[in-house]
């Protein structure tokens, strides 16, 4: 079993950056006005940032652009970041690390530890457990955790099923160690690998590196079209792993750090798309007043949801006081990650577009 | 819940096909308003009301209404 539990360690200050190019789910030519509605209704996206991946705007600008702002909010020195994790599946390179192209570019020490967590939609979670065993012990003071995706980039024109899902964002988290004055942090964490072809990018890796045939575009029925270089998920296997395995970590999570349900101020759940979010509400006795939703302007950012959820509707009240949080993320892999975090008095920086 | 029932919240999924097409010999995929969506409710609405999780391979093993409901009775 997976648990972790985070001691000593505040989170002092979060930001987020977005595309400031909007993708208009409405304007899509593919399906007729009344499919989009439909889809629209099911999924809660109505729109998405998401960059032109020409190379102009990576997942590391966004979230360059979200540290700048938050290092000067915070007032916190470049000199004085021990650490920065770069979690993400749109790195800037195969290799080197993103982290380390991003320490150079924020103007980071030199004797800053920096490394990247290859990782989707439960990278938050991860982040967050991994940043916070770090700073624990008290050697490394600050970190700058760094979590988003620009992977609308993988999804095919002619694949509805993505296509009008991904949006792209970049977020920061600053944490620090402070062994008077710090957060909980309680962690559950579970991995189901047989799952791996379900959300798949298939070629590109070491597996399958890029060939002629990864280019050919290949009809997969139910109009979706993609070829091999695209993001591929299967819905009807991500689905009901969600359903059976979500409520589960959750319990589990309860049951070795219990929390008082009633008064848990926020249960965060990831970004995926509403139908799925809802009926995982349901199953975690989540009140709808007390799960807020964002995917609606945004659409599923990957393992950003969670942050940039905090950042544009609780942005505000976690300026003001403390709240205590029940956070869960689903995702590629399969990874699971859920959290109870009780945290606030930040600084959050206003939502930032590039 | 017995065949006849689990018919009629299969049909309760769709919201165009008139409920009197479904019979337990069904072949749903070819039914023309069948898609993922309506896949996903099938899928929740077994969850809810069996407690069973049953996967997009396990629609796809599967051709009629009634096989689908024999299959989840096996799990």
């Amino acid at each position: 079993m997976s648990y972790l539990s985070i001691k000593n360690v505040k989170i002092k200050g979060m930001s987020a950056c977005v595309p400031e190019r909007v993708e208009e789910n409405r304007d899509y030519t593919l399906m007729s006005k009344e499919e989009i509605e439909k889809y629209i209704q099911t999924t809660g996206v109505e729109r998405r940032h998401c960059a032109i991946h020409d190379g102009s705007i990576c997942t590391s600008d966004l979230v360059q652009k979200a540290a700048e702002k938050l290092l000067i909010d915070l007032n916190w020195n470049k000199s004085d970041i021990d650490l920065i994790v770069f979690v993400s599946q749109t790195a800037d390179y195969r290799l080197p690390a993103t982290s380390c192209v991003l320490q150079d570019k924020l103007g980071l020490s030199t004797s800053c530890m920096a490394f990247d967590i290859s990782f989707g939609c439960s990278g938050y979670l991860y982040g967050l457990g991994v940043v916070g065993s770090l700073l624990q012990s008290g050697s490394l003071k600050k970190a700058l955790l760094m979590v988003g995706n620009t992977q609308s980039e993988f999804a095919s024109y002619e694949d509805r099923s993505m296509y009008l899902l991904l949006g792209d964002a970049g977020t920061v988290t600053a944490m620090e160690y402070s062994p008077e004055d710090n957060d909980q942090m309680d962690f559950h964490y579970m991995t189901d690998g047989s799952g791996r072809t379900s959300v798949c990018v298939p070629d590109g890796g070491s597996r399958n590196p890029v060939n002629a045939n990864s280019f050919i575009m290949e009809d997969h029925g139910d109009g979706i079209k993609r070829n091999r270089l695209h993001e591929k998920m299967d819905g009807l296997e991500v689905f009901p792993f969600a359903m059976a395995n979500v409520p589960k970590s959750v319990a589990l999570l309860k049951e070795k750090y219990p929390f008082d349900h009633e008064k848990i101020d926020y249960f965060l759940i990831h970004q995926a798309n509403k139908y799925m979010c809802e009926k995982l509400r349901k199953k975690i006795n989540a009140p709808i007043e007390k799960v807020p939703y964002n995917i609606h302007e945004f659409g599923n950012t990957s393992a950003a949801t969670i942050p940039l959820l905090m950042v544009t509707n609780l942005g505000k009240e976690l300026q003001e006081k403390k709240l205590d949080f029940v956070m869960t993320t689903i995702g590629v892999g399969f990874s699971i990650g859920s959290a109870r975090v009780n945290m606030g008095k930040i600084v959050c920086s206003e939502l930032m577009y590039l | 819940m017995v065949l006849k029932d689990f018919v009629q919240v299969f049909a309760g999924q769709f919201d165009d096909t008139p409920v009197e097409e479904f019979t337990p010999s069904t072949i749903f995929m070819e039914l023309e308003e069948w898609g993922s969506l309506v896949a996903l409710s099938i899928i929740s609405m077994i969850d809810e009301e069996f407690e069973k999780r049953v996967t997009g391979a396990d629609l796809r093993s599967v051709k009629t209404i009634e096989e689908l409901y024999n299959l989840i009775q096996t799990k």
